[in-house]
């Protein structure tokens, strides 16, 4: 439709806002606030546009952008999405806002400095799902770390400079391994250009030791088990804001990185090694979610919670093979992958919202253990209200975004095989188990302290930001019909992509 | 017989010598007070030398005496960056050396005549050349890290500094009296042209071990390093500042000079000495580093093992490597500057900011500071989207190109290590307290050491977008 570079002004407006916002400076948080937040909004704003002329039709790369980089080497600034890429970038600019506003009042020290390192890191969260180039995704991908670090480090709780060093430290040693990776596909294709690259011959060793040079990668960010270990303490660290970007939309990206980089560049590999991954996704969703029972902590339960439904997105991403390969299903094939997918927006969304309750409570009693609440629903009826609505999507109850992402990935894993289904399906049971236990000791029950009896109700800002939340898994679960439209032909071009055999 | 375009080829060289005698005579008629004079005519000096090497430099390679001397892209290069790593140097530099009483004219001059040796280094096309510009470059650098008179350790550094660099040179020297032994000749391509016909192989090698010991020691690889540390920390820091990042650019021009344009035909035997030098350096310089408390000191380290990713794209002799490594060395130089500015411009009379422990809370006292140094030490670590990192990349994958995939998985497991001290710094000055009362950190309010090292240290940023055309420039330096 339009010629100007709308992607490439999503990703540098948060960046060129976050100069601003420095420049703000300490003495001014309510302008660094404003200022902000209008950049945000205005962002989101032209998230939707782009969403708008996306033609979710013919799918494949559009609004791509091309432009010289570092020509020496073959690299090049190329941007260009797909269904899929849209979704998250979508994602990620409405959760921007809601982290914004949930950080209004609550950050005191340094608002400015907070605020910019938010900003940065929408840009560079948008710019990881918007490239097209090797290189270029690896810049992003790995730059997101530093404002992170900041974010766990300065603001965060009495451990934090532990978690944030673990934070950093253990995903920097997966990326790096992924980066020597890269260079080698590089050494083999002359370019960094992803396109390429989909289409590079790798012989069966080649692809085999890629997939786990990638795999490292990948894995830690998503997390899967048993590389996991960094994201309890980070979530329990963080401040609420960065817990949310962390869930809703950090962890995506390592599951990006698989639809992107392992399943289309190295599906011989991936299909060899993917009874490996099916059977950590299932480790995942069973014994995490026994680890979540178990939790006394708030944050730390939710943290476990993340993982093991993050095993879904990896299972339905990996269970393609043993589908569209084995029994030649490939439509259960696609809605395995779709079905990731959609538990990947819906995950954003149920577990930024549950994070931000979290954060809402921490701010009245300024303590995590669970057993220090309780009562909600005499003392705060509208939050617990809240509460009891994302619990039970995080649970996967119908009508909410849980399930539809869920029951894709159960059903498309029952057709490969009914055990795996059988484990998964599970999982709703213990997701089941640990989260309205939860909402037992919380919401429920009796107040523990003359503290906890006297906590104000949530005011309009809190109650506006925890209904856009509502307001979107509800939506999800009740229609979720734009979304799967908007990926279906992404999807089902990915599809046929990774049943293409690179060997040679 | 000299022509009148030998001289103009050498002319930025040879403005250099009048225009450093020029200032030391200056210096001479002016008063204490004046000092200021000295400085600014000292910075005019370099950035006229600055535009002299650009402006004069011919498309293609030019000789001038006979082969002697030889005025290239690579040179114009490291030229460039030797002038202005300097220049930041004279400038971020006066505020600390006016505090200590240490703000005399010979600074200028000694340190001018060290850079004119460096331009002649990187410019030799003869072993006599070579060895004339190593000498000239290392005798004001002593003279510069003993510039405080009065402190033991300075002394202790430029004694330490003296004599093995005198050993070093002295072994590079027999190294050459071998090589012309075995080939008759000084010149860099006769050598070249020789090696293939010699009959003293064995004489030849011989004396290449003594060149790389002598290349090694001027890098400060493993296990030619036990100076660096010491000069670092004793010098003043201003020098440290300049030991750090112009000896290394010199030696990316020596190496150069040595291994590829002499003994190239030797490259098989020379790529491995080199390989093992990176993989100990990457080890021995991240793993020390770690345990530093003093700044200084671990920025010596971390010297070090920059110097292994620097030998990563010489393991890989095709103009591709070399030029990643050229690029590598003027990355490294800039973040360095940057480093020791902030360093400088945060010490004061009686407090010199050395400590690692010093910076704590920095961010409180002076965000601006706190954001530029934590912008070299992630640059320093290699994390995108800055320039170490592009750097980092280009020599990875000039190893790998180079079938030395071990060699680049030695170096991304001990950027892994080296990644914790460089983190260290950051959350020192993020995520502490700072110190009440004594040596509370406040900036200096010198104007232009604010601007030139926040234009420096943006640029680190900034060379995300520009890495195309200073790889291209780089590339085209050796013929890619």
């Amino acid at each position: 439709m339009s010629n100007w570079p709308i992607l490439s002004v999503l990703i540098w407006l948060p960046c060129a806002g976050a100069i601003l916002v420095l420049l703000a400076g300490n003495a001014r948080p309510r302008l660094a606030r404003w200022l902000t937040m209008a950049f945000t909004v205005i962002t989101f704003a032209l998230s939707l546009v782009m969403l708008s002329e996306y033609q979710a039709g013919p799918g494949g790369f559009q609004l791509q952008e091309m432009a010289r980089w570092i020509p020496g080497i073959n690299s090049s600034y190329h941007l260009g999405v797909d269904g899929i890429a849209v979704a998250l970038i979508v994602l990620t600019t409405f959760t921007s806002i809601l982290v914004i506003g949930g950080a209004w009042q609550v950050i005191k020290d340094k608002v400015h400095q907070y605020m910019a390192a938010m900003l940065v890191l929408e840009g560079l969260l948008i710019g990881v799902f918007a490239v097209m180039d090797a290189l270029l995704f690896y810049l992003f991908f790995e730059a997101i770390l530093i404002p992170m670090f900041f974010l766990i480090g300065v603001w965060g709780g009495p451990r934090r400079v532990y978690a944030t060093l673990k934070f950093f430290i253990y995903t920097f040693f997966g990326s790096i391994f992924f980066l020597i990776g890269l260079l080698y596909l590089y050494h083999k294709a002359g370019t960094f250009d992803l396109p390429t690259l989909w289409a590079l011959p790798l012989t069966f060793k080649e692809q085999a030791w890629l997939f786990f040079s990638f795999l490292i990668a990948f894995a830690i960010k998503t997390p899967m088990v048993p590389v996991h270990t960094w994201l309890p303490d980070a979530h329990v660290e963080a401040p609420t804001g960065g817990s949310v970007i962390l869930a809703a939309i950090m962890l995506k990206v390592g599951t990006y990185g698989f639809i992107r980089f392992s399943l289309p560049i190295l599906p011989d590999a991936s299909e060899y090694f993917a009874w490996l991954v099916i059977v950590l996704s299932l480790i995942a969703i069973i014994y995490i979610g026994y680890v979540a029972l178990v939790q006394p902590d708030m944050k730390k339960l939710v943290a476990y919670s993340s993982i093991a439904h993050m095993g879904f997105v990896t299972l339905g991403l990996f269970i393609v093979y043993m589908l569209a390969r084995q029994q030649h299903d490939v439509q259960m094939a696609e809605l395995g992958v779709q079905g990731a997918v959609v538990q990947m927006i819906s995950h954003g969304f149920v577990s930024g919202a549950l994070f931000t309750c979290i954060g809402v409570m921490y701010d009245r009693l300024h303590t995590r253990e669970i057993a220090a609440y309780g009562g909600l629903a005499k003392v705060m009826p509208w939050f617990a209200a809240f509460w009891v609505l994302f619990a039970m999507a995080n649970c996967g109850l119908p009508f909410t975004s849980g399930f539809v992402g869920e029951f894709m990935v159960i059903l498309s894993s029952f057709t490969a095989n009914p055990w795996i289904a059988l484990f998964a399906a599970y999982s709703l049971i213990i997701g089941a188990g640990y989260t309205l236990y939860l909402i037992k000791r919380i919401v429920w029950g009796t107040t523990p302290t003359k503290e906890a009896a006297a906590m104000p109700e949530i005011n309009t800002r809190e109650g506006l930001v925890l209904g856009a939340f509502a307001v979107a898994v509800l939506a999800m679960g009740v229609y979720p019909w734009p979304l799967m439209h908007l990926m279906d032909s992404s999807v089902s071009q990915l599809v046929t992509h990774l049943l293409t055999s690179k060997l040679g | 017989m000299i022509t009148i375009n030998d001289l103009l080829v050498m002319l930025p060289e040879l403005y250099l010598t009048a225009a450093a005698c020029l200032v030391l005579l200056f210096d001479v008629f002016i008063r204490d007070e004046q000092r200021d004079a000295t400085h600014w005519v000292a910075i005019i000096v370099m950035l006229v030398g600055i535009f002299l090497v650009i402006h004069g430099q011919p498309d293609m390679t030019v000789t001038a005496f006979g082969g002697m001397f030889v005025r290239d892209h690579m040179a114009e290069i490291l030229k460039v960056t030797v002038l202005i790593a300097t220049i930041l140097m004279f400038v971020i530099a006066r505020p600390w050396l006016r505090d200590r009483k240490l703000f005399i004219g010979e600074f200028y001059s000694l340190s001018m005549f060290s850079v004119l040796g460096v331009m002649l280094l990187v410019s030799a096309g003869n072993l006599i050349t070579v060895y004339l510009g190593l000498e000239l470059f290392a005798l004001p650098a002593y003279a510069l890290v003993a510039l405080n008179r009065e402190s033991k350790l300075s002394f202790e550094a430029a004694i330490k500094f003296f004599v093995l660099g005198s050993l070093a040179s002295g072994l590079m020297l027999f190294g050459m009296s071998l090589i012309y032994g075995a080939t008759g000749t000084l010149d860099l391509h006769g050598i070249f042209a020789a090696v293939g016909t010699t009959t003293h192989l064995h004489l030849l090698q011989f004396g290449l071990v003594f060149l790389v010991v002598g290349i090694g020691f001027e890098f400060g690889a493993v296990p030619f390093h036990m100076w660096l540390p010491d000069v670092y920390e004793g010098a003043p820091t201003p020098i440290a500042m300049y030991i750090s990042a112009v000896p290394k650019l010199a030696a990316i021009g020596l190496a150069y000079r040595l291994l590829e344009v002499g003994l190239g035909p030797l490259a098989g035997d020379w790529r491995m000495m080199l390989a093992i030098m990176a993989a100990l350096s990457l080890v021995v310089g991240n793993v020390v580093a770690i345990a530093q408390k003093n700044f200084k000191r671990m920025l010596a380290y971390s010297t070090i093992s920059h110097m292994g990713f620097v030998f990563l794209g010489l393991s890989n002799p095709t103009p591709e490597g070399y030029a990643s490594a050229l690029f590598y060395a003027v990355c490294f130089a800039l973040m360095e500057t940057v480093a020791f500015g902030v360093i400088l411009a945060l010490a004061r009379k009686g407090f010199e900011c050395e400590m690692i422990d010093d910076l704590k809370g920095l961010n409180r006292r002076s965000p601006w500071f706190a954001g530029m140094m934590a912008i070299a030490m992630f640059s320093l670590a290699g994390i995108p989207p800055l320039w170490g990192f592009m750097a980092k990349v280009l020599v990875l994958k000039a190893a790998i190109d180079g079938g030395m995939l071990w060699l680049a998985i030695v170096a991304i497991i001990c950027s892994i290590i080296g990644l914790f001290y460089y983190l260290r710094v950051i959350w020192v000055m993020y995520f502490e307290q700072p110190v009440e009362g004594a040596g509370a950190l406040e900036a200096k309010p010198d104007l232009a050491l604010r601007g030139v090292l926040s234009i420096n240290a943006l640029g680190l940023v900034a060379m995300i977008f520009f890495s195309g055309p200073l790889f291209a420039w780089c590339q085209a330096a050796f013929g890619a």
